[in-house]
């Protein structure tokens, strides 16, 4: 019998490719690329099997490319995310989700007495750690961890 | 985990001049030093006139007896003038109005804002939005560098020295701002650590990573009894009843990090007892006719400490 290799989401011919999202932050990771505002077609699935991940979610964005700046934001909830570029049909080039050693805006501080939580005021974090993304308040200068993590 | 994280933040700079002190990291070990030897010179002469026509407003949304009046007679002392509150129901806070506009409009009246707010982080927000620069009197459980520097006066003027001292912290080690920025500045002077803490209230972590990435020695312990005659500095803090979570463990505890006159018999002769103050029941008053109690004279040095550093950031010295 023939190996049928089917595409749960379809292919594109010009856009980006986001793959690896962790199924459960695939909302998260819409909401902070501002995918829910723009007119672009977008298509996805969610709760693939994936070998590293166990369920993943996947994106794909006809006609819009990211800068790294904007596309780094996502590492917060998906730091494993892996883009492909695609120009008609091939994969043109692939990149990674960086850490970015700041974070403007996206989280919110876990101190409920810090004075982001309590004025209206974009939140500011520097990254303490890449790799367990732990965030430490330029304000308040209390540590937020992934366990508590919320994104605004 | 990045062991210097605790250390992050900075705003450092070439000049202290317009420089708004929120954070004890702020500052360097040569800038810790500079204030250190203006507050010696100060002390020995503290009525100069320099701060003439200026306006320092002194912004305490939060009551404090011992930093506002040490602000106040500092700049007093210095011959400025003062406006402000000295506590928020006499601000518009009490309107509803946001720290923001608040600051946004004392910026217009004054040279320099002093200010005590207990929202953690206020202080480096408020420096933000200021266009003069922001003396941090407290922001929280967060940072109070002018404490620390009255810490650092006070060690120094007891010990003659900074370098190579045995600094016993007692008491609430994990909520005490105090002493998280004691440590942070003391570990710029080779200090050995004697943590003495109940369970509960242990140096956090963090702190103890950033003492072993600067390869600085610490010890903890739960009772201080026995080892009391190692200190150089005891720094005394309140334990407080509600940061437990067992009643019972507080009942248990409780005596344990009350420093009483007897305790002291073995102690070296050079040791001194610092507090932040107010005190509640940790230092006996029997203590107090020691020579080695330092505290009150410790407050007093927050004059001193406090005109150097309004003085160095108005550039006038």
């Amino acid at each position: 019998m023939k190996d049928i290799k089917h595409l749960v989401v379809s292919a594109i011919k010009d856009g980006t490719v986001i793959d690896h999202i962790p199924a459960k932050d695939l909302f998260k990771v819409i909401s902070i690329l501002g995918l829910d505002r723009i007119e672009n077609q977008v298509t996805f699935g969610s709760n693939l099997d994936s070998k590293k991940l166990g369920k993943k979610a996947i994106i794909k964005i006809s006609g819009l490319f990211f800068r790294n700046e904007d596309i780094n934001k996502i590492a917060l909830v998906a730091p494993e995310a892996k883009l492909n570029i695609i120009k008609d049909y091939n994969v043109i080039e692939k990149k990674v989700v960086e850490v970015p050693d700041n974070i403007t805006g996206i989280a919110k501080c876990v101190n409920p007495k810090c004075i982001t939580n309590n004025e209206e005021i974009v939140t500011k974090f520097s990254v303490v750690d890449k790799k367990k993304v732990i965030l430490k308040c330029y304000y308040c200068e209390k540590i937020t961890d992934q366990d508590n993590m919320r994104i605004i | 985990m990045n062991p210097g994280y605790v250390f992050l933040h900075t705003n450092k700079s070439p000049y202290m001049k317009n420089r708004s002190l929120v954070s004890i990291n702020d500052y360097s070990k040569e800038e810790y030093l500079k204030i250190l030897n203006l507050a010696e010179e100060f002390e020995k002469n503290p009525r100069q006139e320099i701060l003439n026509g200026h306006v320092v407003a002194t912004l305490f949304f939060e009551p404090s007896t011992r930093t506002r009046l040490s602000f106040e007679s500092a700049v007093n002392r210095l011959g400025g003038r003062i406006l402000g509150f000295a506590d928020s129901s006499s601000s518009s806070a009490t309107k509803g109005e946001t720290l923001r506009d608040t600051i946004k409009m004392v910026c217009s009246y004054a040279d320099l804002i002093v200010m005590r707010h207990p929202l953690e982080g206020s202080a480096r927000f408020a420096s933000e939005v200021s266009t003069v620069p922001v003396i941090n009197a407290g922001d929280g459980a967060n940072q109070h560098p002018t404490q620390t520097l009255l810490d650092l006066y006070s060690i120094r003027k007891t010990q003659g020295t900074l370098e190579n001292l045995n600094i016993f912290m007692v008491g609430d080690l994990k909520y005490g701002r105090t002493v998280h920025s004691l440590l942070m500045a003391m570990s710029q002077f080779n200090a050995t650590f004697y943590f003495i803490s109940p369970d509960e209230l242990k140096m956090p972590d963090e702190y103890k990573r950033y003492l072993k990435s600067m390869g600085l020695k610490f010890y903890e312990f739960k009772d201080f009894t026995d080892i009391i005659n190692q200190a150089d500095i005891i720094y005394m803090t309140r334990v407080q009843k509600e940061r437990f979570s067992d009643p019972i463990e507080y009942e248990r505890t409780k005596n344990t990090y009350i420093l009483r006159h007897h305790m002291l018999k073995d102690s070296r002769a050079n040791m001194k007892i610092l507090h932040p103050l107010p005190r509640v029941n940790e230092i006996h008053l029997d203590v107090d006719s020691s020579e080695k109690a330092y505290y009150f004279t410790q407050a007093l040095n927050g004059v001193f400490v406090r005109q150097a550093i309004i003085s160095s950031i108005l550039g006038l010295k």
